[in-house]
């Protein structure tokens, strides 16, 4: 069969009401909830009445005039897309008048429109098309010798999309995706009558303006006016597969459309709970990485890391890598070995390295990247709700009243879940906008965008957070703003009063920290009273919360405030954290941290032990296992010598990169399963090579703790998914695994982990997806956490003291350095690099503001050296007012750049997460590159050598 | 090139002193007793056994090191 895209209904689903109304159309009874078009209501009964301005991505426009009905007892036409349902309405949708009426329109439509369909990149999907045949265009009366807009050159400067003029039909479709789906704003409609053309911001290119590339606009295009520069490329697709994007935290499903074994588009998939029919940049158009020349396709092994790579079998590097782990345990102990798991792999593949380690290397030295970002999460949600999750599901922003944004910038790192809350953010249907708190150092989008503004932007000095939070409770408890019926019910009343108490000193009032925190005490009162009354308020963070040494903390202050308040188990309230990568939800789910099995259990619970030991068939360690930065300071000390370092590259992420290689260059065996030669693989012995999501079944689990499927749309290029190659490690090492498909290991995963029982692959594939618990408790899986008790049973109030960190600054390092990430990069950016992303970022640039530039004599563009206690790196300085006096930012995309080398080994006090987001500094103009970026640079070209083998004969 | 670099990053033994110092400091306000105990606990869960036998050398080999809070759950460990 062939392709189809996705049934488009014209409008949006009516509000829910919970009334129906009866009618009908074309003789045929429908009842369908009240509010709903007479189009949504025909498609939905299986008809489909011609249009062209109406989609259901975005509110109804009546402008095209071709979805004309005849209503009984109403004069004239009107527009099926803006004319709601009513009980008794008899509709016709096919008649004489209608035929002939729609014709004419279309006529006028296609007068001005090129006729190249045959050449054309929409071809055979083209609503323009499709809807000539619908009303049965057989004419063009008005010739082709009048005004018109064709022959208009096309702005090709977007790298993913082109945009013709001559074939656009000024149906603003892409005009109100721009507005109401992504919220950008950055299209126009300008000029009037037949000379109304579509602008991007004030008649830039595409690329120039405030465009952010979602490609909303391009999916809303009814003509090949916006279309994929892939599309133009290949053809049209001939399937589609839906899948989960392998990038963010939000979790967005896509149907890849797909021509063969070549991926032709992702479009965003409008049953997605996570996206609803949303992408970003990211998701949507960089993919390109997966089949990017730099890919390494066959294993490789070498005796060090000073010689080259050497290509070898599959089976040899299996082999070495199941004897060097068993040679350095013989030599060195159990304990020196461990592995860590990644967030980007599959929850299946999780699970199986950390069962390589436990059941296999016998210890419990198993770590994964959630340990340098939401590691305080863990820790802080558990021991306040019981939970290590985010309590709401996505949908719940639209109960919200008040939103608050702590130390994230989901515009950029979020972007598709930033358009769902910017959409709650905007006034829509005479409803209100929620109104929104921003606590950020840096002035982020959020805090002033089209049509939004924060009522308050708190912009803290970095590392101040728990004395904030603190302050805020304070406001809460002497103003008496808290919810007494709430804490007495669900929480502990004496726990609640010691904390009262606590927070209620003289000395932790706004007042009194203004000079800390360099917050104004009158903001953070009308702030902290706005979140406590203004309705259902919700708190959604990220690592700007959690990468500090009070990271763990600040998690257990906010959930403090949300108790105190009693915005905890119902939607629209909550506490949410904004989880970095696509997987390490699941990652932490799946038992990837030293001390605990999948299902967050001590591995000191003796009975919880027992049912792995049962499954497993060995003895496990009741002792916990060292954290990533444990191991690499038990490597450099001599006692840990070898790691199996699964889709992470610890080298640039981790923090202090001085010490990170030090440790890996201490290690005697370190193996590294990657799509590419990572700058972490430039410490390797063993290359094994990866797969990505787009070639392996699996799942991955969001931010909402929602478990969704990854589909395997092409062949790996590799030969194996990472699944695969784990267990083929396994089997080498003795362990006779003997999985032949994922859907084995999630049972597994069922079998042993309490809220993850009622997870299978047929659910899955029925439901769409499940957040968990999903069990006998909860079959259905579990939208909103907390909701009639806490998991834990009552909700914990934890002291919160404010501790400063010892990252301080002083007369050598007079500026604090705070990091994160940009719209169109990821992390280290070993995807997204090898994309055209790079059109909108080539280099990561230190934001420095106006004051401090010119007290250093540093202008736009100069490159400055950025110094720190831990090192020293340079790059080309960006003046401007988002960052506060006093305070630097940089993005950490670039290996060139590696801005860890300047951040310190200082690390939060309950987990070990790092202090990315202080580090004291000095910033100074520079000739260029340091004599660290330098070595680096030919160190990484020494080691990613590889040994040309000579053509047998 | 790392060692060529004149950083001050902690050895493991002054950042295992300074983690358990920080872990007595955040739990300080707990009160004294309940403070000991939670840094006690804290540290069997989550660090690995030769972390924990390093820690309980060190209080021994750099008296004063600790603060009084880290050095009584250290005690409390050795004791176990």
């Amino acid at each position: 069969m062939g392709f189809t895209r996705e049934t488009d209904h014209g409008t949006p689903p009516a509000l829910v009401t919970g009334r129906n109304v009866t009618l009908t159309i074309d003789g045929e009874q429908v009842t369908l909830p009240e509010g709903t078009s007479i189009m949504r209501a025909a498609s939905l009964s299986g008809g489909s009445i011609p249009k062209l301005c109406a989609t259901d991505n975005v509110e109804s426009f009546g402008s095209c005039r071709l979805c004309l009905v005849e209503v009984e007892g109403r004069a004239g036409y009107p527009a099926s897309c803006t004319t709601p349902v009513a009980e008794g309405m008899v509709v016709r949708t096919q008649t004489e008048r209608l035929k002939q009426l729609r014709r004419g329109v279309m006529e006028l439509y296609i007068s001005d429109h090129p006729l190249d369909c045959l050449t054309c990149a929409a071809n055979g999907d083209c609503e323009l098309q499709d809807q000539a045949g619908a009303v049965g265009l057989r004419d063009v009366r008005y010739g082709y010798d009048g005004a018109t807009n064709m022959g208009q050159p096309k702005d090709q400067s977007n790298p993913y999309f082109d945009f013709d003029p001559s074939k656009c039909i000024v149906c603003s479709r892409c005009v109100r995706a721009c507005d109401e789906v992504q919220g950008t704003f950055a299209l126009t409609i300008e000029g009037m009558g037949f000379n109304s053309k579509i602008a991007a911001s004030q008649n830039d290119s595409f690329l120039a303006s405030d465009c952010v590339s979602c490609g909303a606009c391009v999916q809303a295009c009814p003509t090949a006016s916006l279309i994929e520069k892939k599309v133009v490329e290949t053809g049209t697709p001939d399937r589609a597969v839906v899948t989960t994007c392998a990038y963010c935290g939000v979790g967005c499903t896509f149907r890849a459309e797909m021509r063969g074994q070549e991926l032709v588009r992702m479009v965003p998939w409008k049953d997605g709970k996570a996206n609803r029919g949303h992408s970003c940049v990211k998701g949507r158009f960089a993919w390109g990485y997966a089949q990017h020349q730099e890919r390494i396709l066959s294993p490789m092994i070498r005796a060090s890391v000073s010689e080259p790579w050497r290509e070898v079998s599959w089976d040899e590097a299996i082999a070495h890598t199941a004897s060097e782990f068993r040679r350095i345990q013989d030599k060195y102990g159990r304990l020196a070995v461990g592995g860590i798991t990644s967030s980007r792999c599959t929850n299946e593949e999780t699970f199986l390295v950390q069962k390589l380690i436990r059941q296999g290397f016998g210890n419990n030295n198993v770590d994964t990247c959630a340990r340098v970002c939401h590691s305080p999460t863990g820790y802080g949600l558990k021991t306040t709700f019981g939970t290590s999750a985010g309590t709401q599901d996505f949908d719940s922003v639209e109960q919200a009243d008040v939103i608050l944004v702590i130390g994230a910038n989901p515009t950029d790192a979020h972007p598709v879940f930033g358009s769902r809350m910017k959409q709650r953010l905007r006034p829509k249907n005479g409803k209100a906008g929620a109104k929104l708190i921003v606590i950020d150092p840096r002035r982020i989008d959020l805090v002033k965008s089209p049509h939004i503004a924060a009522e308050h932007h708190l912009p803290l000095r970095p590392g101040t957070n728990v004395a904030l939070l603190t302050a805020m409770a304070h406001v809460v408890a002497t103003e008496k703003l808290y919810d007494e019926a709430f804490i007495r019910t669900r929480c502990d009343w004496d726990e609640f009063q010691d904390w009262a108490d606590f927070v209620s000193e003289a000395s932790r009032s706004p007042e009194a920290i203004e000079p800390l925190t360099g917050v104004r005490a009158a903001d953070l009162r009308a702030a902290a009273r706005l979140y406590a009354t203004g309705g259902n308020a919700a708190i959604y963070y990220g690592l700007g919360v959690t990468e500090h040494s009070q990271g763990s903390s600040t998690v257990m202050a906010i959930a403090n405030l949300a108790m105190a308040t009693g915005n905890i188990g119902r939607e629209g309230v909550g506490v949410n954290p904004l989880r970095g990568q696509n997987n390490v939800q699941g990652a932490c789910d799946m038992g990837s941290f030293p001390h605990e099995f999948s299902g967050y259990r001590h591995v000191s619970d003796a009975a919880v032990r027992e049912t792995f030991e049962a499954a497993w068939g060995v003895t496990l360690d009741s002792e916990p296992g060292l954290r990533i930065p444990n191991m690499l300071d038990a490597a450099t000390d001599g006692s840990f010598k070898g790691l199996f370092i699964q889709g992470e590259d610890i080298l640039q992420s981790d923090p202090n990169t001085h010490h990170v290689a030090a440790g890996l260059a201490a290690m005697e065996c370190v193996v590294v399963q990657d799509l590419f030669l990572n700058e972490t693989a430039n410490y390797a012995h063993v290359f094994l090579p990866g797969s990505t999501f787009l070639e392996k079944d699996g799942t991955f689990t969001n931010a909402e703790r929602r478990i969704q499927m990854v589909r395997k749309v092409m062949a790996p290029l590799n030969g194996y998914g990472d699944w695969e190659v784990v267990q083929l490690v396994a089997n080498a090492m003795g362990l006779g695994w003997n999985y032949t498909h994922p859907s084995q290991i999630m049972d597994e995963i069922a079998a042993l982990t309490p809220t993850f029982a009622g997870v299978h692959y047929d659910r899955l594939e029925a439901e769409g997806s499940l957040q968990w618990p999903a069990n006998d408790a909860a079959p259905d899986g579990t939208p909103t956490m907390h909701i009639d008790g806490f998991v834990r049973g009552k909700g914990k109030f934890v002291v919160t003291d404010y501790v400063p960190t010892d990252e301080k600054t002083g007369p050598r390092f007079p500026l604090l350095l705070t990091t994160g990430r940009i719209l169109s990069h990821y992390n280290v950016g070993a995807q997204t690099r090898r994309t055209a992303n790079t059109a909108w970022h080539p280099e990561d640039r230190l934001e420095i503001h106006p004051l401090d530039a010119e007290n250093r004599g540093i202008k736009e563009g100069d490159w400055v050296s950025l110094k720190s206690r831990a090192g020293e790196t340079t790059l080309r300085a960006l003046i401007t007012e988002r960052v506060a006096p006093g305070v630097v930012y940089t993005t950490f995309h670039h290996p060139d750049t590696q801005a860890n080398v300047i951040t310190t080994d200082y690390s939060d006090w309950a987990t070990n997460c790092p202090e990315y987001k202080v580090t004291a500094v000095q910033v100074g103009l520079s000739n260029g590159p340091s004599d660290w970026q330098e070595d680096y640079a030919e160190q990484a070209r020494q080691s990613r050598r590889i040994m040309t083998v000579e053509a047998a004969e | 090139m790392a060692g060529a670099h004149d950083s001050d990053v902690m050895s493991t033994a002054d950042r295992l002193v300074h983690m358990a110092n920080q872990i007595a400091r955040n739990l300080e306000a707990e009160g004294d007793a309940r403070a000991v105990e939670m840094t006690a606990d804290h540290i069997r869960q989550f660090w690995d056994p030769l972390m924990r036998q390093r820690i309980v050398q060190l209080a021994l080999d750099r008296p004063g090191a600790l603060s009084p809070i880290a050095a009584a759950a250290i005690e409390r460990i050795a004791a176990a």
